[in-house]
C-alpha cells in the first residue's frame, strides 16, 4: 500500500484544521471499509489519514422526541442496527444499513462514510432521503446544514468543501401514522451491490386509508442518489391502495435514468425500479397502519 | 508539510489474545500484515484483501472485523482476539471441536475466519437459527465444503454451549 501518515484527532475543530491545512492530499478514515481499499488499488492517492473515529461528537446515537434521531457520523452500521429505538422508528434506514456488506464490513463502516463516498448505488441513502435527515456539516468557514437530497452532486462527489467533514446526520422524529422502508436489487442474497435500491416512506391519514404525505428515493439509477419528487407529490391526499400505489411507481421509473454496467442492463433497471418502488410503498404503508397511533 | 518524512513507524500498544503486546509499525500496514508477519500469528489469512472473503476475520473490541480493512495503527488499546486466542489452554473451543467432528474442514484456509465469525455470532446470539447463521458467515468465502457442514458445525456448537451454561447455572 501507498505511504502515508495517520493522525488520530479528538476533535471536529481538530479534523478541519489537518484537513484543510494539507493541499488535498489529506483524507478522512472513518471505518474505513471504502478508503483503505481504494488506497491500495490505487484509485485514491493520500499523504496523510485523519482517523476521526475518536471524536465523541461524531459517536454520537440519540433519540429524543422533538428533536429526533443524532446519528454521529462515525456511527457504525451494526451498532445503529443494534439500536432499539432506531429499529422501531427508523425502519427504512435500519433495513438500509442492515444491507451493506458482511457482519465484517458493517462492524466497521460508518452509515456517514457511506454517505459520504456518494456512490450512485449507496444502499443509505434513499432511506435517509425518505426519513428526511439533514448533515450537519463543519469547515473552516464554520458550520452549515444541507438536506441530504443536496448531499451528493456526481458519483463520488459530495457538496463538501475543502476542510469540511460530515458531523452528523439529523432525522425528525417520525409523526403518527408514519412508515418506512428500504429494499434493493441484487443477484446474491448477502455481500453485493444493489442493482436498484428503493426507499419509501408514508404518513397516513387517522383513517388509515388516505396517504397525507409520501416520499419516495432511488439508488443505482443516476448519477446519485434519485429523489422522486413527483411519486410523493401524485400520493400526498389519496388513498393508499394498489391503484395509486402502482402509479407512483410508474413515476418512479419515468424518473430513473438507469445506465448499463457490469451489474445490469437499461432496460432490466427500468423494470426493476418500478417493482422495487411498488414493494417500498407497500411495505411503508404496512408499517405506517401497524404504527401506534 | 511537504518536507516532512513519511511512513515513520509508530509504535502501538494492544491487548491480543489476552496478552499486552507492543509492537513498531507503519501506518501504512494492515493489522493482518502486522499480525501475520510481526506477531507470528498466522492464523488469520490473507484471501483477497479487500474485505470480500473473510479469511483475515478477527474481533475488535468484540466485533467482528476483517483485518485486512483495519490499520495496525488503529487498534491501540483495544483488544484483539485471533484464532490462536479462542482455544481454553488445554483443549478446543467448541465450535473447533465441532468443526472436526462435522467434517466442516477441507482445505482450512477460510476456517480461522469462519470460527471466528461463528463465535461472533454466538456471543451476540446463543440460539440462532440457520438463516441468521448462514447471514452472519455470508462474509467468510469457502470454495470447499459447500457451506452445508459448516452451518451444521455452528449449529452443533450453539446447542452444546448452551448446554453446558445450563449446567453452569444448575451447579450451585
Amino acid at each position: 500500500m501507498q505511504e502515508f501518515d495517520y493522525v488520530r484527532v479528538q476533535s471536529v475543530q481538530e479534523a478541519v484544521a489537518l484537513l484543510a491545512g494539507e493541499e488535498n492530499r489529506a483524507r478522512i478514515l472513518c471505518g474505513g471499509t471504502d478508503l483503505l481499499v481504494q488506497l491500495r488499488e490505487g484509485q485514491r492517492q493520500a499523504r496523510l489519514l485523519v482517523d476521526i473515529k475518536t471524536i465523541p461528537e461524531l459517536n454520537q446515537l440519540h433519540y429524543d422526541p422533538v428533536n429526533g434521531l443524532t446519528l454521529g457520523a462515525a456511527v457504525s452500521c451494526l451498532r445503529l442496527c443494534q439500536d432499539e429505538t432506531a429499529r422501531q422508528l427508523y425502519p427504512g434506514l435500519v433495513e438500509a444499513a442492515s444491507l451493506i456488506g458482511s457482519v465484517q464490513i458493517q462492524g466497521r463502516a460508518s452509515v456517514g462514510g457511506n454517505v459520504c463516498n456518494a456512490s450512485p448505488a449507496a444502499d443509505s441513502i434513499p432511506a435517509l432521503i425518505v426519513h428526511r435527515a439533514v448533515c450537519r456539516l463543519v469547515g473552516p468557514g464554520g458550520e452549515r446544514q444541507a438536506a441530504i437530497e443536496q448531499f451528493c452532486c456526481a458519483p463520488g462527489k459530495t457538496i463538501l468543501q475543502r476542510g469540511e467533514i460530515l458531523v452528523s446526520l439529523h432525522l425528525p422524529p417520525p409523526p403518527p401514522g408514519f412508515g418506512a422502508g428500504y429494499l434493493r436489487f441484487t443477484p446474491r442474497n448477502e455481500m453485493d451491490i444493489a442493482v436498484v435500491g428503493a426507499g419509501a416512506a408514508v404518513i397516513l391519514a387517522e383513517d388509515q386509508q388516505t396517504i397525507r404525505w409520501a416520499r419516495l428515493a432511488l439508488g443505482a439509477v443516476a448519477p446519485t442518489p434519485l429523489w422522486v419528487e413527483a411519486a410523493g407529490d401524485f400520493l400526498a391526499g389519496r388513498a393508499a391502495d394498489a391503484e395509486n400505489v402502482q402509479q407512483a411507481a410508474r413515476l418512479a421509473r419515468q424518473a430513473a435514468r438507469p445506465i448499463r454496467d457490469v451489474r445490469g442492463e437499461a432496460a432490466q433497471r427500468s423494470q426493476l425500479v418500478e417493482v422495487l418502488a411498488r414493494r417500498a410503498l407497500e411495505t411503508a404503508i404496512q408499517r405506517a397502519r401497524a404504527a401506534v397511533h | 508539510m511537504n518536507s516532512k518524512p513519511y511512513a515513520k513507524k509508530v509504535q502501538v500498544q494492544a491487548q491480543i489474545n489476552g496478552e499486552p503486546v507492543e509492537f513498531l509499525c507503519e501506518p501504512r500496514q494492515t493489522l493482518l500484515e502486522v499480525l501475520r508477519e510481526s506477531l507470528g500469528l498466522t492464523g488469520a489469512k490473507e484471501g483477497c484483501s479487500n474485505g470480500n472473503c473473510g479469511a483475515c476475520s478477527v474481533l475488535l473490541d468484540g466485533v467482528l472485523v476483517n483485518a485486512c480493512l483495519v490499520l495496525a495503527v488503529e487498534i491501540q488499546d483495544k483488544r484483539v482476539l485471533t484464532i490462536e486466542g479462542l482455544a481454553p489452554r488445554e483443549g478446543l473451543h467448541p465450535l473447533q471441536e465441532e468443526f472436526l467432528r462435522q467434517g466442516a474442514v477441507q482445505c482450512g484456509f477460510c476456517t480461522p475466519g469462519m470460527i471466528l465469525s461463528a463465535k461472533a455470532l454466538l456471543d451476540h446470539n446463543p440460539h440462532p437459527g440457520e438463516s441468521e447463521i448462514r447471514r452472519w458467515l455470508a462474509g467468510n468465502l469457502c470454495r470447499c465444503t459447500g457451506y452445508e457442514k459448516i452451518v451444521r458445525a455452528v449449529q452443533a456448537a450453539a446447542e452444546r454451549l448452551s448446554q453446558q451454561e445450563a449446567a453452569v447455572e444448575v451447579k450451585p
